[in-house]
């Protein structure tokens, strides 16, 4: 037992010194590529690595799906920049053109994946950026898997589940009865379980997608957890029963005065939810993928192989803990969502509820 | 600040897709989906339903069972008792009537006894005034002969009757 132990550990931590070796010059080509960029735009000073730069350039998006470098050339996957100003109209042209040039094209000019005009006007843009090409892969996943799935119930009807059915049955079965069920009563839980189910398994599998290496970080950009928070406020208020808005705008059993301090206090919780929700998933995620960038930049700073051999195995520690945080993150968005959901629609007043 | 500040073509694009699979997913997976799974337990529950009524069903069937046993032995137990008792009754009859019919045969046999012991008696009696007559006439015919002669054939004649 201890023997198959002490071989176990060994073999872990030779796999991890391996994969620091390897994963080494990708990220110092990427702080060279950074660096390039750089004195591109900033003429000419020359820089240590700095891993402040490297690390948010990989938790932010762009307009290039960089997977890494091999010596002097990148490895990216050019994106459309979609584009539309008042003045141009709508323009469609590859990234490439920002990036194997000067940073200008057709009078748009890409500075710290910032796309301007030069000539000032207003610029909407709607490219596919690393973050949308990720997303739209995982639309696509989420697809492929739940009408495999759907197939299988069609096929097996009154049968035991089995393979990616029997995988993800208890999770859809958990979502209906834990949260949905559990949070917004038997009454109403199943018009908002498409929702619920969606959320939870878009958060999962974006979170997911986002520990692969050289993979978008959805989950970690703040105006995708916006978007999410905000569809839940609306579905939230638009649900809000009698109830709800008596419990914002007169709480029952307060007396009026107090109403003129209790009133904007509720008014700023109905609105501190949805944007909790939304910090929430975002520091969680990009705070994850900062972690293991920062670990793995310490190899770097230290100009060490040998920190590998520490680094190398804390990392491998911290890509687990993350794989559990992309299913907790993914469950505590829809139990706060379902949640928020049952306290608007509940119709009758509960004081043990509160 | 770019990683907080949110990008609105993202915004745009989350929001599109976003909708597109809350659409899709709801419509052509979660739906049939939760059908299937909604089906399958109420199946499972049905299956449940059934094996517990078959239990009860089972279970009634056996307490009738048992009952029906029951009370058969009750029924035997009864038939038993009452076919001892008509067996007790029928003895207990036939001996009385036994008994009756030999007390009345004795009764009968004494009656004949005692009507021919009396008709035996009337005979004898007949019979022993008709030898006291002869007796007396003999006795009669011979004392105009002789006395002694006389007495001593009635003692004759009485021991002849005595052994009558």
């Amino acid at each position: 037992m201890s023997r198959n132990r002490t071989f176990k550990a060994l073999a872990f931590t030779v796999l991890s010194f391996a994969l620091s070796v390897f994963a080494a010059p990708a990220v110092f080509a990427q702080h060279e590529h950074a660096a390039a960029e750089e004195h591109a735009h900033e003429h000419g000073k020359t820089e240590e690595f700095n891993p402040g730069q490297t690390i948010l350039h990989h938790v932010s998006d762009a307009h290039e799906w960089h997977l890494g470098t091999i010596g002097e050339s990148h490895i990216s996957i050019p994106l459309p920049v979609i584009l539309y100003s008042p003045t141009k109209g709508l323009k469609v042209f590859s990234s490439s053109h920002f990036y194997h040039g000067n940073g200008t094209h057709d009078g748009f000019t890409l500075h710290h994946e910032h796309i301007t005009a030069e000539d000032g006007s207003k610029v909407y843009d709607f490219s596919v950026t690393k973050n949308v090409a990720s997303l739209i892969l995982s639309v696509v996943l989420l697809l492929l898997i739940f009408t495999s799935i759907k197939n299988s119930y069609a096929k097996r009807t009154g049968k035991a589940p089995k393979g990616l059915q029997s995988a993800l049955e208890p999770f859809i079965l958990f979502i209906r009865d834990e949260v949905a069920k559990n949070y917004i009563g038997e009454k109403h839980y199943k018009r908002f379980l498409p929702y619920l189910l969606t959320l939870f398994f878009f958060i999962w599998i974006n979170n997911l997608l986002g520990l692969l290496p050289g993979a978008a970080n959805v989950t970690g950009n703040i105006a995708v957890t916006m978007v999410l928070a905000i569809l839940t406020f609306i579905i939230v208020n638009i649900n809000g029963k009698k109830t709800y808005w008596q419990h914002i705008f007169a709480m029952p059993g307060v007396p009026a005065w107090m109403l003129v301090i209790l009133t904007p206090v509720e008014i700023v919780g109905m609105m501190m939810r949805p944007f909790s929700l939304m910090v929430r998933l975002f520091a969680n995620i990009t705070a994850g993928h900062i972690i293991l960038l920062s670990l793995l930049s310490l190899i770097f700073i230290f100009k060490s192989a040998a920190l590998s051999v520490v680094v190398g195995p804390f990392t491998v520690f911290m890509t687990l803990i993350e794989l559990l945080v992309a299913i907790l993150q993914a469950y505590i968005f829809t139990v706060l969502t379902a949640s928020y959901i049952g306290a608007a629609v509940e119709e009758h007043h509960h004081d043990d509820h509160h | 600040m770019d990683l907080i500040t949110p990008s609105f073509g993202l915004i745009f694009w989350q929001l599109v897709f976003f909708l597109l699979l809350v659409i899709v997913l709801g419509k052509f997976a979660w739906k049939p989906i939760l059908a299937s799974l909604a089906e399958r337990e109420q199946s499972i529950e049905d299956a449940i339903e059934l094996a517990k009524k078959t239990r009860a069903e089972m279970a009634q069937l056996k307490a009738d069972n048992d009952k029906a046993k029951a009370e058969a032995i009750i029924e035997r137990d009864a038939i038993l008792k009452q076919a001892r008792q008509t067996a007790e009754k029928m003895i207990a009859t036939a001996k009385n009537e036994a008994a009756q019919e030999a007390k009345a045969e004795i009764e009968k046999a004494r009656k004949s006894f005692r009507d021919e012991q009396a008709a035996a008696v009337a005979k004898l009696k007949g019979e022993t005034a008709k030898i006291a007559i002869e007796i007396a006439e003999k006795v009669l015919r011979r004392e105009l002969a002789d006395k002694a002669a006389q007495e001593t054939l009635v003692s004759e004649w009485l021991k002849d009757a005595k052994l009558n």
